[in-house]
């Protein structure tokens, strides 16, 4: 067993860990944190999506040992400090960019690191961008759509929401 | 202006902020104090005996509880399947057995030989790989022409054949459909596969068990769209638990698309485990476990004949299928290739003559059942395609050639033993051309050309059956089940209103769009009301999600239901106004005495229901509360019309989808926002059949695409913004709301039209190709183009 200590949605945590805990186990099963999906087991679908050290990042693919000392958002820490959805979560509630839920989370957190590094991205780079991340639901329509409104571009244009 | 509020507004769904937040309760985020974990020891061979079975170096193993094989099973149920099949000969079908663990044989890749329970999931797992299990392996069927083969190896010994059923539909049709062939002046035939799909939700199956010894009852918490159904099924055809004891809870649901519809072998094993060990047991489904345990959709192989008199009008449909089953019978899996797939057969279009024959075969793989459309999306692609071709070979417009052939008299009775109630085929085909600017289509193809790439435009027009389905009509066809569904209304005190229905979200938006109903109908808040769904303990009864029925079934018993609160509510305003209750009126809220300005509120009624002090009581007892079942009188029958512009690169035989439009007939439509979605959703799954999704078997049986390394989910760089449109609306005649249904419709009307667009890019670059089996790899484009 390790000693990790991180910081996760802003509050710290200190916990023994195995060497062969995966953060997504960490998070849901340590911290109770069951916003971050496990989709598949070859890292493809993206519903683990966190963000490390202000990185995109599989939580399925890193252990937790990995990340101490490290700045770990979750999607249980996005929403405004007044408990509000943020600009991209109330995006998604707009445009109907989520039906079951269940990528949602990891789509939300691709978003974020999406528009940290390109604030105004086009239709074309959401959809590069998010190749990591599966969803069998919207068809990914509503998706990039909320992205793009997310990121204060008119969507008016784009066929019927 | 649109609605804001009631039937017809696009109000934003109250489920995404717990979504959006992290907070839904999937089955998988549930935990139960003492519970252990579960991992199946499965099959690696497609085919064998099971000659012994040592457990015991496994069972010293760390933190083991117990460890499970076929012979706990001895004497306890088989998973049932939900649907009799009658052949064509008046014979039922052939029904294997069906064990919770492998009793004797494997059958599939993934079929579950032991279950290990122990303390942590790491060391059930450790323990399985110390169980010996020895296996003699035995040839595997996989291909379903081989499987019938004379001599071919039988996946159930015990059934002597691996046929499971032929069927012919309509019987008596048949030798007037070979003589309107034989007579015709043009056939069109076309042999083509539908390929093996697996529905893939984002979220694996879970299932979670408890026991409680003090009152012997179990709680199961699982995956399901339909709670009830595994309740039913699980109880009484496998575990022998009455219906009293035994609870299903369906949480948050990650998805379904059909495969969570049935009751599966884990689910079954979890309550029993967890009743033998007296401690809960829950087992997480893998993404790869799911690839070879989830039921699969679709796999067809069809040849099918369109004849055409001198006038091109459609004369008659003839059909011959080979259908998949899998190694076991999966609880739908035989009524989709049958009457999901032959009541469709008739389309969009007076055909006074089809025939459809099914067999339906025993192979070597996973068993396979409904997926997003079952049965019908097999229909429409081997009709849409083979019209296309007709008209190739016609010279004829391919749109044109539709229109020629469409119903447009209402109601119609086909062929194929079903009556659509409307539809407006002409206008849904008006929206389309209006929709995809096929004026413009020429200058885009150039555009296309001029960088070296072709471009082809695919329509095609789709029909369906949803609401499914009047239980007196399918018990007559071999259904083991009613399919009404059933609502509680259930008023409080303070005016609030709990609904608790038997459908069941797990994406559709339920809890949205179902208070939008009660509140148009009562005048009050949506804010007002909320969904109770998916526990047998809270919901009267329900059969649950699936063939696009939630609104048009369960909808209809919650309309049902909501009339009688209104029926009640007026005989207690009608006392508090010293009037009779034929007198009031509810508007908005308020009961008011007809023509004058005496009224009192919602509030007051509902209070006066609970707090009886003024109220008739000889007449009416207290309280508010009112449950209606409804059976529907027929199916619903959306239908619409989709294009598809797809780009090819003649270098590579790489397609690209340019654009899609579909133009649908839902009838009425409670929430735009959330229907269109839900056709979003459909085309990408359409799309995915058509350009990059199969399940592949080796010719041993094993699995060759049992993870997104080799099965090619839809990504967002494979689709683009889609077009879609509801506006042809010819409402539902038969339900109170109007309404048909949306949920299957883009899965059913896109491959088609896809593949539609490849034909016609590859003709227009001069190749002349009849036709390219799903998925339209560019492997298979490349091949296609040397000829």
């Amino acid at each position: 067993m390790t000693k990790v200590t991180m910081t996760v949605n802003g509050k710290t945590v200190a916990k023994e860990v195995r060497g062969n805990t995966l953060m997504t186990e960490f998070l849901r099963d340590e911290l109770r944190l069951t916003g971050t999906h496990v989709g598949c087991d070859t890292s493809q679908c993206g519903a683990c999506t966190i963000h490390v050290n202000g990185l995109n990042v599989k939580a399925c693919t890193i252990f937790a040992a990995e990340c101490d000392g490290a700045e770990v958002g979750t999607i249980e820490g996005q929403a405004n400090a007044d408990g509000s959805l943020n600009v991209i979560q109330q995006a998604f509630q707009d445009h109907h960019g989520l039906q079951c839920g269940f990528c949602t989370p990891g789509m939300v957190m691709a978003a974020a690191s999406l528009l940290k590094d390109n604030p105004k991205p086009s239709e074309a780079e959401i959809r590069h961008y998010l190749e990591g991340n599966i969803c069998r639901c919207t068809g990914y329509h509503n998706i990039v759509k909320a992205i793009m409104a997310a990121s204060g571009q008119d969507v008016s244009v784009i066929a019927a929401e | 202006m649109p609605k804001d509020h009631g039937i017809g507004a696009s109000q934003k769904r109250r489920e995404d902020v717990r979504f959006l937040t992290g907070t839904g309760q999937y089955t998988d985020d549930i935990n139960v104090y003492g519970q252990t974990y579960c991992h199946f020891l499965r099959s690696d061979v497609a085919h064998g005996r099971i000659t012994s079975i040592d457990t015991a170096a496994a069972e010293a193993m760390p933190g083991v509880v117990r460890i499970f094989t076929g012979k706990d099973f001895e004497g306890v149920g088989g998973l049932p399947c939900g649907w009799l099949i009658t052949d064509r000969f008046g014979e039922p079908m052939k029904e294997p057995g069906h064990p919770v663990l492998a009793q004797g044989k494997v059958r599939h890749v993934g079929d579950p030989i032991c279950a290990v329970v122990a303390d942590s999931l790491e060391e059930a797992r450790n323990a399985a790989e110390a169980i010996v299990v020895e296996i003699e392996e035995l040839p595997a069927v996989v291909d379903m022409k081989a499987a019938l083969a004379e001599g071919a190896p039988l996946v159930h010994d015990d059934m002597g054949t691996n046929l499971c059923y032929d069927w012919g539909f309509v019987e008596d049709n048949r030798a007037a459909v070979d003589e309107a062939i034989r007579n015709a002046h043009h056939v069109t035939t076309l042999e083509l596969v539908n390929n093996r799909l697996v529905a893939n939700p984002m979220e694996p199956r879970v299932a979670v068990a408890e026991y409680n010894r003090a009152n012997d009852e179990s709680t199961l918490y699982t995956t399901s769209q339909n709670p009830h159904v595994i309740r039913l099924l699980m109880g009484a055809f496998v575990l022998g638990i009455p219906e009293h004891k035994l609870r299903v809870v369906a949480p948050d649901v990650g998805g379904g698309f059909g495969t969570k519809i049935f009751h599966y072998a884990e689910e079954a094993f979890v309550t029993f485990a967890a009743r033998k060990i007296n401690r809960p047991v829950k087992w997480t489904s893998t993404r790869s476990e799911a690839f070879m345990s989830d039921a699969h959709g679709r796999d067809h192989v069809t040849k099918i004949e369109l004849a055409l008199d001198k006038d091109n009008n459609f004369v008659a449909v003839r059909t011959d299928t080979l259908a998949n089953m899998g190694a076991y019978l999966s609880t739908f899996s035989s009524s989709i290739p049958t009457w999901l797939h032959g009541t469709l057969m008739a389309g969009n279009y007076r055909t006074p003559h089809i025939y459809v024959n099914v067999r339906a075969v025993f192979t070597n793989t996973v068993p396979v059942d409904a997926y997003r459309g079952a049965g019908r999306p097999e229909a429409t692609f081997q009709l849409e395609r083979v019209i296309d071709k007709a008209a190739r070979e016609l010279g004829v417009d391919p749109i044109a050639l539709r229109r020629q052939n469409f119903i447009t008299e209402f109601p119609y009775a086909t062929p194929v033993a079903v009556e659509y109630d409307t539809g407006d085929y002409v206008a849904t085909m008006d929206k389309l051309e209006e929709m995809i600017d096929r004026a413009g289509f020429a200058a885009r193809r150039k555009e296309s050309e001029a960088k070296g790439k072709l471009r082809g435009l695919g329509i095609n027009c789709y029909i369906e059956a949803c609401g499914i389905a009047p239980s007196n009509l399918v018990g007559q066809l071999g259904a083991r089940a009613g399919l009404y569904d059933a609502a509680t209304v259930r008023v409080n005190a303070t005016g609030s209103i709990s609904v608790m229905v038997g459908a069941h979200s797990h994406g559709q938006g339920h809890e949205t769009s179902f208070p939008q109903v009660v509140a148009e109908m009562l005048g009050i808040d949506e804010s007002m009301i909320d969904i109770v769904h998916g526990d047998s303990s809270k919901i009267p009864f329900g059969m649950g999600t699936y063939g696009s029925r939630s609104l048009a079934v369960c909808g209809s018993a919650m309309v049902r239901a909501t009339e009688k609160i209104i029926n009640k509510a007026k005989k207690i305003a009608g006392h508090l106004l010293e009037a009779a209750d034929t007198d009031i009126e509810l508007k908005d809220g308020r009961f008011t005495v007809a023509g004058t300005d005496k009224s009192v509120a919602w509030g007051d009624v509902t209070l006066a229901a609970y707090v009886p002090h003024n109220y008739p009581l000889e007449e009416i007892e207290p309280g508010l509360e009112e449950t209606a079942f409804y059976d529907p009188s027929n199916f619903t029958y959306p239908s619409g019309a989709y294009a598809c512009e797809v780009e090819l690169d003649p270098e590579t035989g790489r397609v690209t989808v340019e654009r899609f439009a579909a133009a649908d007939d839902f009838g009425n439509v409670v929430n735009p926002m959330i229907v269109e979605g839900q056709v979003h959703g459909g085309i990408a799954q359409g799309i995915g059949q058509a350009l990059l999704e199969s399940c592949v078997y080796d010719s041993d049986g094993q699995l060759l695409s049992a993870s997104y390394m080799d099965y090619a989910m839809p990504r967002a760089t494979d689709v683009p913004f889609y077009a879609v449109d509801h506006s042809c609306a010819t409402p539902c005649t038969h339900n109170p709301l109007g309404v048909k249904g949306c949920g299957e419709a883009g899965a059913i009307g896109s491959p088609p039209a896809v593949v539609n667009a490849v034909i016609d890019a590859l003709a227009s670059g001069g190749h002349k190709v009849d036709h390219i089996d799903m998925p339209v790899s560019p492997h298979r484009v490349w091949s296609a183009m040397q000829g």
